[in-house]
């Protein structure tokens, strides 16, 4: 086989060859140093940054919400909680899809057949469809999707039962918040709803990226900080799919603190039966160191329809209903003080000097601004006779409270009045209180650019005119009253409870500011006029006295809603509902060491202060100063005797 | 010259280059071990592997008792087999996106890939007893054996193979010395020869080449496994994970983990060390084979196994470049690892024939 190559040169051609495969392993060993030298860059030199991007593709962090703090009234009842409830959740991928004639349905007709089922096990709105439909579009397959929210028993034993059938749907428990006080509470708890955009731009967000509720208004609202707690998280591998493989590192939720109220829920509760059909607000107070015990507001409405994002019908029905459910009286509510306002404008003349404890001004009934003819009445016919200042504060003869509000001057007793608070917020621990009117001559100014009148200063001094005041503010000034100028800022959060401790962390009462004082005689006289309201035969509250164990002290106050016309006579009988005066009245007991402070307002109401809002206070001076026995002894029957001596 | 022995003559005991041998056991074994990462422990997968390796490996000895001889006699008829076959797959194949496969009920395979043998092969067979460096004529001749499967291969269509036939012809060129003029005006002719392939090109071949270019500005769709094989290489370090530990590829971030992308994993899992390991074993493979190529007694062994082991070269080469994102995503496996049976069963037939060639080598001098 050797002899033929009598052309070719064998040696030449093997060393021909050996010089090209040389040449190709140079190139080929410089070739392989490049790439080694590209895995070098990418390995070595760029790793960090490389590993970092790695970590970013598998590690997520995830954020646990923490569980919300419970609030409890002083007495350690429930007033908001975290309440089990029950939602249905479809995941895509685990639907049944069986073979029609050798091929598997689509995801979508298999999720159109397990919808058409659940319609017949629970109440799905073709909202709740439609918004379920464009979410489950959206997310992956093996992540579940929420069709319904507070499955109700039956509906979630409805499902169970069928859940065989079922692959794919699954009932979920989770917590919602629930307000077990009704109507009454609402307006003091707020409630909690969906965070909306607003919410997301005042918010830290990163302690809410798991959360998807935030109080709304309340005590909700304005303890959010406390009441929600800090978020936890934790890291989780996911894979190119985003499905989580493992927990990798936790840190576990701080739940929200559990917050104690100064209300208590049984006087609380008492106030709101009390009112009735009324619309109004009750506010009571104790003045030894402002704690509000209960705060009421009628009507109130049910705070749990807006936790889960309320219904349209439900909303607008709410929203334009004429007495205003939404609206918190208590604290945003401005009416006119009457009456009640007296005392302090007693006060004001008495420290100030206008008027000593003994002047006596004579009533006629009408009183004469000088130079001008019409006169200001009063609400008896013929007048008191002579009267000083207690008695002026015990039968509230409008005439001698005329006189001193002229002589005194509105800034004089705007610069006492406001003292007690009347013109500015208390500071009460919730959001949105509101301010009221102490007007004086720079507030008209301010307010209309107009001079101030001396026909204004009148009625000003018997509480009417531009006088507005809060139920809160008429509580807390009448406690200032009681207190003989002790004032404390009124305050909602008693006590806090960090989850899984047993003791509750008190709080103290705010400082107390003080209104001086000029002569103790002064504030006797006028507190000693608020007890003959009660308690002498002539006071326009005297019938609630009645079986009383311990003396109280009060003021009664109507105010007009309708300005009659000259001449034209008011009957709360036949007058429409909506411009029916609103019966005012404030009282606290024992007059003597005053442990409780009302404010109630009625609005609308057939009677006046004294009879219609005076045994309101009587009930809910019993109820927070007797025991339980003692309440119940004093028949039920008590209060309709005591309206009908009227 | 030869001694006299029972054996027909053209039967010889196989005298194995062992250190060859050796080095391809070791890649296929450490191959096996990335594979059982890579397939997240895939026992099935991985013992079919083993099996392909084992059928590989039983070629490659088979075909290293047979003398070259044999194999330069065949090779018209291999290239006329192979020819024919690449027809029938044009006209019978599936496979998946791209008509490549062949099913012959019993086994389905790549006609394509029997011809990164046969052309060699077959302008080896050419050349050999032609006077070297080759004349016009036999060059043309040569190129006209080179092009014609590779039509059929880019129709398939399948132009990383394509490229690859070719260049296993032209390797056999290169070393059978053709003057550097020529060779300097063909890679003139193919490079402008590129605008007029662009036009030919398939639009997911463009989308290939226009990723590679900037794989940033597709990050989800073409670019991502670009993205996703650097990151795995990078995030493995100097030490690497550890087996079984790369995230990248455990958490199927990085694409096509077991076959094309395998040595993500193992950049990802071995670090650097285990890539520069991994690389001085090719390399040692490559050197060996051109050394027991220029050992060979004839000119056809000589140009096809340093052809065989220049091709070898390109895979390595392909392949790194293209997790490293050097080169553009073309569909070459990592040698002896990637999952797959024919490019194993390819490869180490390409090997039996450097073997046969050595084992069949003059023991004079």
């Amino acid at each position: 086989m050797v002899g033929y190559h009598h052309i070719k040169d064998e040696h030449t051609e093997k060393s021909l060859f050996r010089s090209r495969a040389l040449l190709a392993f140079i190139l080929i060993l410089l070739a392989l140093v490049l790439l080694a030298l590209r895995f070098t860059y990418l390995q070595v030199w760029k790793h960090g940054s490389f590993q970092a991007q790695a970590d970013k593709n598998r590690i997520r962090v995830q954020v646990v919400a923490p569980s919300r703090g419970m609030i409890y009234d002083r007495n350690g009842v429930l007033l908001a909680e975290n309440k089990p409830a029950y939602r249905l959740e479809i995941t895509a991928e685990r639907l049944a899809r069986p073979k029609v004639s050798g091929k598997r349905v689509s995801r979508q007709a298999a999720l159109e057949t397990t919808l058409a089922e659940l319609e017949k096990l629970i109440v799905i709105t073709p909202t709740q469809r439609h918004r379920f439909l464009r979410k489950i579009q959206q997310v992956k397959a093996f992540r579940p999707v929420s069709l319904r929210l507070s499955l109700s028993e039956a509906e979630v034993s409805r499902v169970a039962v069928n859940r065989h059938r079922l692959p794919g749907v699954e009932i979920t428990p989770y917590l919602t918040r629930y307000y077990p006080g009704g109507d009454a509470m609402t307006h003091l708890t707020g409630y909690v709803g969906r965070i909306d955009e607003g919410d997301l731009k005042q918010l830290d967000q990163d302690n809410y990226l798991d959360n998807t509720h935030i109080g709304k208004t309340g005590v909700e609202s304005y303890r959010e900080a406390l009441l929600h707690g800090q978020s936890g998280f934790q890291k989780i591998e996911t894979n190119a799919q985003g499905r989580v493989l493992r927990v990798l590192e936790k840190k576990d939720p701080e739940a929200g603190q559990d917050l104690i109220l100064a209300i208590d829920s049984r006087l609380q509760l008492a106030a709101w039966e009390a009112l009735g059909d009324y619309s109004g607000s009750i506010v009571a107070i104790d003045p030894n160191n402002g704690d509000v015990l209960a705060m009421v507001s009628k009507p109130g409405f049910d705070a749990n329809l807006f936790v889960n994002g309320i219904t349209q019908s439900d909303y607008s029905r709410i929203l334009n209903a004429p007495d205003r459910p939404l609206f918190n009286r208590a604290l945003k509510g401005g009416y006119e003080p009457g009456s009640t306002f007296k005392p302090f404008v007693a006060l004001a003349g008495l420290e100030g000097g206008t008027v000593n404890v003994d002047t006596r001004v004579f009533s006629s009934g009408e009183y004469y601004l000088p130079k001008v003819s019409r006169p200001y009445g009063d609400w008896k016919k013929g007048g008191h006779g002579w009267v000083t200042v207690r008695a002026a504060l015990t039968q509230s003869v409008n005439t001698y409270f005329y006189e001193l509000g002229y002589k005194l001057g509105i800034d004089a007793m705007h610069d006492y009045i406001q003292m007690f608070g009347f013109g500015q917020k208390t500071g009460i621990d919730l959001y949105g209180e509101g301010v009221g009117i102490l007007p004086s001559r720079a507030w008209k100014r301010g307010r209309f650019d107009q001079p101030w009148y001396p026909g204004e200063t009148v009625i000003a001094a018997i509480g009417q005119g531009y006088n507005v005041a809060t139920p809160l503010q008429l509580a807390s000034a009448t406690a200032t009253l009681a207190m003989n100028g002790k004032r404390f800022t009124p305050r909602l959060l008693l006590g806090l409870k960090k989850y899984g401790h047993k003791s509750t962390d008190w709080l103290p009462a705010s400082e107390a500011t003080l209104v001086p004082v000029v002569d103790p005689k002064n504030w006797a006289a006028v507190r000693g006029g608020m007890e003959d309201v009660v308690n002498s035969a002539t006071g326009t509250a005297r019938l609630i006295s009645i079986d009383a164990v311990y003396r109280i002290a009060g003021k009664s106050g109507t105010s007009q809603v309708f300005k009659l016309a000259e001449g034209q006579e008011y009957d709360a009988q036949t007058i429409d509902r909506r411009l029916r005066d609103n019966a005012l009245f404030v009282a606290w007991a024992p007059a003597e060491a005053p442990k409780i402070v009302v404010a109630i307002i009625i609005e609308h109401s057939l009677g006046g202060g004294s009879s219609t809002a005076a045994p309101i206070a009587r009930i809910l001076l019993d109820q927070w100063l007797l025991t339980a026995d003692q309440v119940e002894a004093i028949s039920s029957d008590a209060l309709t005797q005591r309206r009908s001596v009227e | 010259m030869m001694k006299p022995s029972l054996i027909p003559g053209w039967i010889s005991r196989p005298r194995l280059d062992y250190p060859l041998l050796a080095a391809l056991v070791l890649v296929s074994i450490a191959g096996l071990f990335v594979l059982y990462s890579a397939s997240d422990g895939n026992q099935r997968l991985v013992t079919n592997q083993a099996i392909r390796l084992g059928i590989g490996f039983a070629g490659l000895l088979l075909i290293a008792l047979l003398p070259p001889r044999l194999f330069r006699h065949w090779s018209f008829w291999l290239y006329s087999l192979g020819m024919l076959l690449l027809l029938a797959t044009a006209v019978f194949g599936e496979g998946r996106g791209a008509d490549r496969w062949l099913d012959l009920s019993v086994v389905r395979f790549q006609p394509s890939e029997l011809m990164k043998l046969v052309v060699p092969m077959t302008v080896a067979a050419w050349l050999h007893n032609k006077l070297l460096p080759p004349g016009w004529r036999e060059l043309l001749v040569a190129v006209f054996i080179i092009v014609l499967p590779m039509l059929l291969i880019i129709r398939q269509p399948d132009l990383g193979t394509a490229l690859l036939v070719g260049m296993s012809g032209v390797f056999v060129l290169f070393l059978a010395g053709i003057r550097w003029r020529v060779i300097f005006s063909f890679a003139g002719l193919a490079a402008a020869a590129a605008p007029i392939m662009w036009a030919f090109m398939h639009e997911y071949q463009r989308n290939r080449v226009r990723t590679f270019i900037n794989p940033e500005s597709d990050p989800l769709g073409h670019g991502w496994n670009i993205i996703q094989s650097k990151i795995a290489v990078g995030s493995g370090g100097l030490n690497g994970k550890g087996w079984m530990q790369g995230t990248q590829s455990q958490l199927e971030f990085l694409p096509e983990h077991t076959t094309d992308f395998i040595m993500g994993v193992l950049a990802e899992e071995f670090g650097l060390l285990g890539v520069l390991l991994l690389l001085s074993v090719y390399l040692f493979i490559i050197g060996r084979s051109l050394y027991l190529a220029s050992h060979a007694r004839d000119t056809f062994s000589r140009l096809l196994c340093g052809s065989l082991a220049m091709i070898f070269f390109v895979y390595v080469m392909v392949n790194g470049g293209m997790i490293t994102g050097i080169l553009p995503v073309v569909g070459i496996p990592l040698p002896l690892i990637s999952y797959g049976g024919t490019s194993v069963v390819t490869l180490l037939a390409g090997f039996g024939l450097i073997m046969s060639a050595w084992a069949h080598r003059r023991f004079i001098r």
